[in-house]
C-alpha cells in the first residue's frame, strides 16, 4: 500500500510530555516537515528554552542545546556565529521570549543575527502551572491574575511581532496560528520562508505562533481553540509585520529604509 | 623568544587568541574593559569571533552556545558583571562543557568599586552559580603568569570538560610587565563524540543539557562529575613555596598581594625572622599538599589577602587546624603595603 502521510524523519518517533490538546505537537511537526523538505536536518543546531518545550530537545532529531531561560537568543548566536554554515533555531515560548529574555531577543533582532526564532504565544505560562505571562490578555485570569489581569496594576500584553518589526536588524515578522487548517498551512509557509531566509543570509526572522493551552486555561481542546479565535487573533493580528524582501515595513520605519 | 612589554589585561587576550580561542563575547565594564578592546582589534582578523553582547548574561550564555559546538570560547568580566555570569556558568557546568572565564577582580560588595581587590574568592571557590559543582580557579600573580594561565585553563576545560576561571584583579589587569609568549602549540581535543555541530546524517543527534527530572539521574550526572573533579584535585594543585624549609611564620597569599608578601618576606628574612611565603597558584583544587610541605615547621600561618579573610577557611581546612591562621588584609580596593605586612610579620615573630 502507498504511503500517503507520514511522520516526518525530524520528527522522533516518542511520546511526548505534552498536555492532550496542546498545539506543540502540531508545531512541532510543521516545524519537521520544513527542516525534512529542506534536507537540512543533518546541518540545524536546535536550541530549547525553559517553559513547556523545555525537552524539545528529545523530539527534535537534530543537534540541540538547552539554554537558560530567556537566553536561548544568546545560545544561538553563540553556535550561530561559530558556525555560519549550519541552520540555527530557538523554539522559546512568551514567558522565556517576552518577559525574561527580553533583552536577549531584542539585541539579537538588532544585531540582525541570521537565525530563525519560533515563538509559541500561548498567553500564559504553561510549565510552572497557568500564570501571567507577558501576553496574558487584560482580563484574562491565571494564578497569578486572579481576578483577570489588570493592565493598570499588571501592564498591557507585549506584543512581540509589532516590536520587533521596528528594529532595522530584523529580517522578517509574522504572526501565525495554528486554529485551522488554512491556518496551519500559512504557518507553515512562514516557517520555511524564515528558514530561507536562514539559508540566503537576509538575518533575522520570527514566526509567532498563536497556540492553545488547554490546562492552563480550564477549557476542553475544541473550546481553548474558539478562544484562541475569538480573543486572541483579535488582540494579536495575524499577517506579515515586516519582511524586507517583499518590502513589508512596519509604519513607524516607513522611508527609513 | 620575543619578550613585549604589555599591559596585563591585553596580554590575557593574546594569550588566549594565540592559545586557540575561537571567539570572545563581552560586556563593558572596568577594570577589564582592556581585554576587549585588544579582542575587539585582534579577533576578526585571526579569524575568529568577537561580539559586544547586550549584558553579561548574554556573553556567557553566547559563550555557552559556542561551547556546545565545540569551539575555544571565553568571556571576561570584573566582580559585579561575574555575579550575572553565575547563571550561565552554573549551566555551562552543568551541560559539562569548556569554557574560560577572566574574572579581573574589583571591590564589592554590590557596585564596591573598580579598585583592585581579592573579595571574590569565596565566589570563585564555593559559589559561582546553584548547584553541586566546582570550576578551576587559576590565581596568577604576574602578567607572564597570566599568559601561561589562559593557555593552561584553554587546555584542562577542554580536558576535563568543565569550566575554569582565571582569578585576576585590576591591578594585575592593568599593570605593565616584560611578558614572553611561549610558542603555544594549541592542543586540540576531539570533541565529535559530544558537541553539537550538525550531524550530518551520520550519528545520532547530539544533545547539550543540564536538565535531569529524574532525581536519581541527575544524582547519577552529579556524582559523575565530581569523581572527575577527585581526578583534577589530584592533577592541578600549583603553588610557589619561597623561604619555606625552616621557616617559623608562613605567609600565605596569592595574586597581587602575595607580591607584597613577598616583598615584606624579604625584609623579614634580611631582620633575622624565619618568614616564608606560600603562594597558591591554584585556589581550586586548593593546593593542599603544597600547605602541608610549606608549614611542616611553622608555628603560626598569617593570610595575607586584598579581602577580609576569604582564604583562611581553606588554610584551616588544608592544615586540619593544627597551626593557628592569623590575617591581615584591606579591602575595598585599598592594597596592602610592605611595611603593613612587614609589622605583622614582627609581631608574630616576637620582635618590637
Amino acid at each position: 500500500m502507498a504511503v500517503v502521510f507520514e511522520r516526518p524523519k525530524s520528527l522522533i518517533d516518542i511520546p511526548t510530555h505534552y498536555c492532550p490538546g496542546c498545539t506543540h505537537g502540531i508545531v512541532h511537526r510543521i516545524l519537521c516537515e520544513v527542516i525534512d523538505e529542506m534536507g537540512i536536518e543533518g546541518d540545524t543546531i536546535g536550541v530549547c528554552p525553559v517553559g513547556c518545550s523545555v525537552m524539545a530537545y528529545d523530539y527534535f532529531n537534530c543537534d540541540m542545546i538547552e539554554a537558560p531561560h530567556g537566553r536561548a537568543p544568546a545560545v544561538a548566536t553563540g553556535a550561530k556565529r561559530t558556525n555560519p554554515d549550519k541552520f540555527v533555531f530557538t523554539y522559546q515560548g512568551d514567558g522565556d521570549l517576552a518577559a525574561i529574555g527580553t533583552a536577549e531577543t531584542v539585541h539579537v533582532a538588532t544585531r540582525g543575527e541570521n537565525i530563525v526564532v519560533i515563538f509559541i504565544n500561548n498567553t500564559i505560562y504553561g510549565m510552572t502551572g497557568g500564570q501571567m505571562a507577558p501576553t496574558t490578555l487584560p482580563g484574562q485570569v491565571t494564578q497569578t491574575t486572579p481576578f483577570g489581569r489588570n493592565p493598570e496594576l499588571a501592564g498591557y500584553p507585549v506584543k512581540v511581532c509589532e516590536m520587533l518589526s521596528t528594529l532595522t536588524g530584523t529580517a522578517f515578522a509574522q504572526r501565525v496560528a495554528v486554529d485551522s487548517v488554512p491556518h496551519i498551512r500559512e504557518a507553515k509557509k512562514a516557517i520555511r520562508k524564515a528558514f530561507e531566509n536562514q539559508k540566503a543570509g537576509k538575518g533575522f526572522s520570527i514566526v509567532e505562533v498563536l497556540s492553545t493551552c488547554p490546562t492552563n486555561w480550564g477549557l476542553a481542546p475544541l473550546d481553548a481553540i474558539k478562544r484562541l479565535q475569538d480573543e486572541m487573533i483579535p488582540y494579536y493580528p495575524l499577517g506579515v509585520y515586516k519582511d524586507v524582501e517583499e518590502g513589508v515595513f512596519p509604519k513607524t520605519e516607513g522611508g527609513v529604509e | 623568544m620575543e619578550r613585549k612589554l604589555m599591559k596585563g589585561n591585553e596580554a590575557l587576550a593574546e594569550a588566549a587568541i594565540r592559545a586557540g580561542c575561537k571567539c570572545f563575547f563581552g560586556y563593558p565594564i572596568t577594570p577589564q574593559t582592556e581585554l576587549a578592546a585588544y579582542m575587539a582589534k585582534r579577533m576578526n582578523k585571526s579569524g575568529g569571533v568577537f561580539l559586544q553582547a547586550e549584558s553579561e548574561i548574554a556573553a556567557i550564555n553566547m559563550v555557552l552556545g559556542a561551547a556546545s559546538t565545540g569551539v575555544r570560547a571565553m568571556t571576561s568580566s570584573s566582580s559585579p558583571g561575574i555575579s550575572l555570569k553565575s547563571e550561565g556558568i552554573s549551566y555551562i557546568a552543568g551541560s559539562d562543557l569548556p569554557a574560560v572565564i577572566i574574572n579581573v577582580q574589583r571591590g564589592g560588595p554590590g557596585l564596591g568599586g573598580i579598585q583592585p581587590s581579592q573579595s571574590d574568592y569565596w565566589q570563585a571557590t564555593r559559589a559561582l552559580g546553584h548547584g553541586d559543582f566546582h570550576l578551576i580557579v587559576f590565581a596568577p600573580a604576574s602578567v607572564q603568569e597570566m599568559v601561561d594561565c589562559v593557555v593552561k585553563a584553554f587546555e584542562k576545560a577542554d580536558q576535563y570538560r568543565m569550566p575554569a576561571m582565571i582569578l585576576a584583579d585590576g591591578l594585575l589587569g592593568q599593570m605593565m610587565e616584560p611578558v614572553e609568549f611561549p610558542e603555544i602549540s594549541a592542543t586540540t581535543v576531539d570533541k565529535s563524540s559530544w558537541a553539537a555541530t550538525g550531524h550530518k546524517n551520520s550519528r545520532e543527534h547530539h544533545i547539550i543539557n543540564s536538565l535531569y527530572l529524574k532525581p536519581d539521574e541527575l544524582e547519577k550526572s552529579v556524582i559523575e562529575r565530581f569523581k572527575r573533579y577527585e581526578v583534577v584535585k589530584q592533577e592541578l594543585h600549583d603553588a610557589e613555596l619561597y623561604n619555606t624549609e625552616d621557616c617559623d611564620i608562613l605567609v600565605c597569599s596569592y595574586g597581587a598581594a602575595a607580591r607584597v608578601a613577598k616583598s615584606a618576606v624579604n625584609s623579614a628574612r634580611a631582620m633575622g625572622i624565619k618568614a616564608g611565603l606560600f603562594r597558591p597558584k591554584t585556589l581550586w583544587p586548593f593546593p593542599v599538599q603544597e600547605l602541608q610541605e610549606a608549614s611542616k615547621n611553622a608555628k603560626v600561618l598569617l593570610s595575607v589577602e586584598m579581602s577580609m579573610g576569604q582564604m583562611v577557611d581553606d588554610l584551616k581546612l588544608a592544615t586540619n587546624c593544627d597551626i593557628p591562621v592569623e590575617f591581615y588584609g584591606r579591602t575595598g580596593g585599598v592594597i596592602p603595603t610592605p611595611a603593613e605586612v612587614l609589622e605583622q610579620i614582627k609581631k608574630l615573630g616576637g620582635v618590637k
